[in-house]
């Protein structure tokens, strides 16, 4: 019987033990995770303290998963060591657990720049974490003045989550923009209006030179007072568990299309990881919720034996802020296609003859068509582009394409 | 599985179809009172131009993408019937962003809906299917993987 072990139990843990239990219902599959509560989608804490969900809600594959599944849970307890001759991995209790695959579901950490003065604020928080936000909602009252250093996804949709909570919630962010990321110059304008119109206060441009307490030194010049701090910068891999074990890492840990890294035995999937982007032609870090689910899946069905691979990894996200739908994907090329009003942008960007992303805001009907299109390398010859990049449809795809997509089962 | 599956040579472009299932999910069981003077949210769509009609409808893949990237765990199979707990789900419309054939859509409560073939509502089976004057629309049983 086959010893699985796998470290972390957030999105790609629970979709290695998925992809383990598809195709070996007999092995012996331990998980061993940090957390208190494990099994629940990250970004789904913002929407925790919106109060559009709650903690029995939040279970992504059901609280019956591990038992269903036959999965020893052990959380709370972090992995200190891998010892890749030995097979084994030295716990935070001091345990050895020995396995015959093991699959690294390490996630990432909050990173924070060192701002002088930090350790001079008494509350202040990162968010990536149903802790964190468990954390934040006792430290938030009614006249909480909250900031927010970080006006990317994490950032404002924490800034959403708290704004009916808080007195007031400002986000600065260094970049010109809000979600530098994943907007341009020509989107984000959209957005930031809209976040303004629902009582957000953002200073873009701007960031903090030095904290005392309760105040924020800006580089503006300007000060903040604050009550509740949140560091929403940015994050990266955490590497160090297979680094110290002499496994490849580059930004995050290499793991090639079956998952795999370079120590025999040693799988990784989810945000610790780095994948080929497709949209790029060169790997990075694809670190979204729908690569993590792909990721564990695929290095679970391969650690029991299969053969599966992970080579469509994009980046994409989906999010929205007080109704304001916004969606990103892959790589910004060659713009193709612009249209933009007072409430909606749309953009497509094409390269080497396909689709390589998009930028959507308002409007984000259908938008799966064109992800698909840059996910499959579509050659955009073969459809009627001008078509589809008016609206999505499956008309500019052909006949052909349609007897097989809405004719038979795939 | 039986799914529901398109000729799209005998699509009339009728729109009846969407008519049936904006009805069927609608829990009503009058379809004047359920349907006139509303604007109608139908989980079928009939698209096409002046020449080619077809109605496109969750395909309830064989390897769903969007039941690997729903960041709530709300969408699931139901003896291989992919559905959305609606109660899970927090609108985050990520199923939108994957589902290649666009056939997620958010529904009035910002929630995502699609097809569930009528599993939850009255119908029992599909109503755009049983509906479909020319028979484009069928609920049958096909060989996976086969056209």
């Amino acid at each position: 019987m086959k010893k699985y072990l796998i470290i972390g139990g957030s999105i790609a843990g629970v979709s290695c033990a998925e992809g383990i239990r598809s195709r070996d219902g007999e092995g012996e599959i331990t998980l061993v995770t940090a957390e208190a509560f494990s099994n629940y989608g990250r970004p789904l804490i913002s929407y925790y303290l919106e109060g559009k969900t709650d903690i029995p809600r939040m279970s992504w594959r059901g609280e019956d998963f591990y038992e269903k599944n036959r999965v020893q849970v052990r959380h709370g307890v972090t992995a200190e060591k891998l010892e890749p001759e030995a097979k084994r991995v030295i716990l935070s209790t001091g345990e050895a657990l020995s396995y015959d695959a093991l699959c690294l579901c390490l996630g990432s950490h909050p990173f924070s720049p060192r701002f002088e003065g930090l350790e001079t604020v008494e509350n202040r928080f990162f968010f990536t974490t149903l802790e964190d936000a468990l954390a934040l909602e006792k430290a938030v009252g009614k006249e909480s003045r909250v900031l927010i250093v970080g006006a990317g996804f994490i950032g404002l949709k924490c800034a959403e989550g708290l704004r009916d909570r808080a007195g007031s919630v400002t986000v600065c962010d260094l970049a010109a923009h809000a979600m530098s990321a994943n907007l341009d110059a020509d989107c984000a304008p959209i957005l930031e209006k809209h976040l303004a119109e629902n009582g957000l206060r953002l200073m873009l441009g701007d960031t903090v030179t030095k904290f005392e307490g309760k105040t924020a030194r800006m580089k503006s010049g300007k000060t903040v007072k604050f009550d509740v701090l949140v560091i929403a910068i940015g994050t990266r891999p955490n590497v160090s568990l297979l680094a110290e074990a002499g496994g490849a890492v580059n930004k995050g840990i290499l793991a090639g299309e079956r998952m795999e890294t370079s120590l025999p035995g040693v799988w990784a999937a989810g945000d610790c990881t780095e994948s080929m982007d497709v949209s790029a032609g060169e790997a990075g870090l694809l670190a979204v919720l729908p690569n993590a689910s792909l990721q564990g899946f695929c290095a679970g069905v391969n650690m029991a034996g299969g053969a599966e691979k992970f080579d469509k990894g994009i980046k994409m996200n989906s999010i929205g802020f007080f109704g304001l739908h916004i969606m990103s994907a892959g790589t910004y090329t060659e713009p193709v296609y612009t249209e933009i009003t007072e409430h909606s942008c749309k953009k497509l960007f094409a390269a080497g003859g396909v689709l390589t992303g998009f930028i959507l805001l308002g409007d984000v009907s259908r938008a799966g068509i064109y992800t698909s299109l840059i996910r499959e390398r579509t050659p955009l010859e073969t459809v009627d582009f001008e078509a589809l990049k008016k609206e999505p449809s499956l008309l500019p795809f052909g006949q052909a394409f349609r007897a097989k997509k809405l004719g038979g089962a795939v | 599985m039986k799914r529901v599956y398109v000729n799209e040579e005998w699509c009339l472009g009728c729109h009846l179809c969407e008519y049936n299932c904006a009805f069927a999910n609608s829990g009503e069981s009058d379809m004047v009172k359920a349907l006139k003077g509303k604007p109608i949210r139908p989980r079928i769509r009939v698209e096409g131009d002046d020449r080619i009609t077809y109605a496109v409808s969750c395909r309830h893949c064989l390897d769903p993408l969007c039941i690997r990237s729903c960041i709530s765990g709300a969408i699931h199979r139901e003896d291989g019937v992919v559905c959305i707990d609606r109660e899970k789900c927090v609108g985050c419309l990520t199923c939108v962003l994957v589902c290649p054939y666009g056939a997620v859509q958010p529904g009035p409560d910002g929630a995502a809906m699609k097809c569930e073939l009528c599993l939850h509502n009255a119908a029992g089976e599909p109503a755009c299917a049983a509906g479909c004057p020319n028979r484009a629309i069928v609920y049958e049983e096909r060989e996976e993987g086969q056209a």
